[in-house]
């Protein structure tokens, strides 16, 4: 049994760790990929091999506030040479926030064949692993994709407000100081493009990074999430669950989390997330 | 209020870079000169006055102030992978140690899309944004004890 396996997540395939990589770097089959907030780290040097993916060209609409669409990612897949049968590894900075984010846009057009390298990139470097500032080539595939589904993994605000009015449970994972609308209301901080503060009513707030270990951004055991989000949060396996943040980029680390180390059936990323609650029109909000 | 004439130099130069993948290995290579404070000024821990808010890199600006009352930025980023920060440290430390703090005071915030084009992610610029608003608030200080 491997260690990751020994945390005991339902799903600890999903996960693999620096080693893995390391003994995958030439293998055909994997795609690496390095997803960053920083758009500078990437060309500092990356994990032989990896490609980049960045979130703001590669994974959204230039234009709407939207995804990319079939088309694109279509585009996205053949350029950086993955088929259908290509298993993508994803790892990136801040504890693997944005790597996260794209697993969960690829999982949007139903790329399932997808893991994350547990302890991002800080993992790689502190454990004085390679890094390649040369971008890789490969050559374009033919992927052919399939129409994005909004429906399983996403939830749109109509939805939130259901949501809410049904009692259902929602996880705001961005950090105290935002869950109470302290921060839009403190002099020294820019305004993070909401016009109000707070939380949606009946949220439970779990910061994000309280999933992951601060010693080397590994994710914490199963017990440990299950008492984070199961006891403390006070949601089930079974529940109908969405999670939110600012623009949905943590909630889509929180997301993994429950869906695949811990198996929650049914989890939805709210990517509207504050920047759209907090701007609309008169919608519930609690302090 | 003029800008401080070593900023619009820096960015008219950035500006002659407009290839994505240029302008990137020009801030890395500019991230590479950050020299943090000098333990003179200031030593770990960093007292949290100086600390940039809503900076996710964790950094710091201290002044020195010149003989001519101008003032020298200096910096410190905690995160070992907040490359960004280094570059807007070493950009904002060049290009307005020793400017007329009446102008430092008035340098815009948005210089942040300048130097790193729009794709950034809104933590990421807010932070930036709030390095540059630190730099200016001490050299408006400066300023207000000067002209008193």
């Amino acid at each position: 049994m491997s260690e990751i396996e020994s945390r005991g997540y339902v799903r600890p395939e999903v996960l693999v760790s620096t080693e893995w990589v390391a003994n995958h770097l030439n293998d055909p089959g994997i795609r690496i990929i390095e997803s960053n907030e920083d758009p500078l780290l990437y060309a500092t040097g990356h994990v032989p091999g990896a490609v980049e993916v960045d979130w703001t060209r590669d994974l959204n609409d230039p234009v709407r506030r939207d995804y990319l669409g079939r088309d694109g990612f279509e585009a996205l897949m053949r350029r950086i040479g993955v088929t259908k049968d290509t298993t993508v590894v994803f790892y990136g900075d801040r504890n693997n926030w944005w790597a996260t984010y794209a697993f969960w846009v690829f999982q949007l057009f139903g790329h399932d064949k997808a893991k994350i390298m547990d302890g991002g990139r800080i993992k790689w470097a502190n454990e004085g692993r390679p890094l390649d500032k040369q971008a890789p080539s490969y050559p374009a595939s033919d992927y052919k994709a399939a129409e994005r589904d909004d429906k399983r993994i996403r939830a749109f605000r109509d939805q939130v407000l259901q949501h809410l009015e049904a009692k259902k449970p929602l996880v705001d994972v961005r950090s105290p100081d935002e869950y109470s609308g302290k921060k839009l209301h403190m002099p020294e901080y820019p305004n993070e493009g909401a016009l109000r503060g707070g939380h949606i009513p009946g949220a439970a707030s779990v910061p994000w990074a309280k999933a992951v270990n601060p010693d080397d951004g590994t994710f914490k055991n199963a017990e440990e999430l299950r008492a984070l989000y199961e006891g403390d949060a006070k949601i089930k396996p079974g529940d109908d669950v969405i999670v939110y943040c600012r623009i949905g980029e943590r909630s889509s680390h929180t997301w993994f989390v429950l869906t695949h180390l811990l198996g929650f059936d049914k989890v939805r990323n709210y990517d509207g997330s504050w920047t759209e609650w907090g701007n609309l029109v008169g919608v519930p909000i609690e302090r | 209020m003029a800008v401080p004439d070593k900023l619009t130099d820096t960015l008219e130069t950035l500006e002659m870079v407009p290839d994505r993948s240029e302008r990137i290995q020009l801030l890395i290579d500019i991230a590479g000169r950050f020299e943090e404070v000098p333990s003179r000024l200031a030593r770990r821990p960093f007292a949290k006055e100086h600390q940039v808010p809503a900076c996710e890199s964790e950094a710091y600006v201290f002044t020195e102030p010149r003989p001519d009352g101008t003032l020298d930025f200096h910096f410190a980023v905690e995160n070992p992978q907040g490359i960004s920060a280094k570059a807007m440290a070493v950009i904002l430390g060049d290009a307005l140690s020793g400017a007329p703090p009446e102008q430092v005071a008035e340098v815009s915030q948005d210089i942040v899309y300048q130097v790193f084009g729009r794709e950034l992610s809104m933590g990421k610029s807010m932070g930036l944004m709030s390095m540059v608003g630190m730099v200016a608030a001490m050299a408006k200080k400066q300023a207000e004890a000067k002209s008193s």
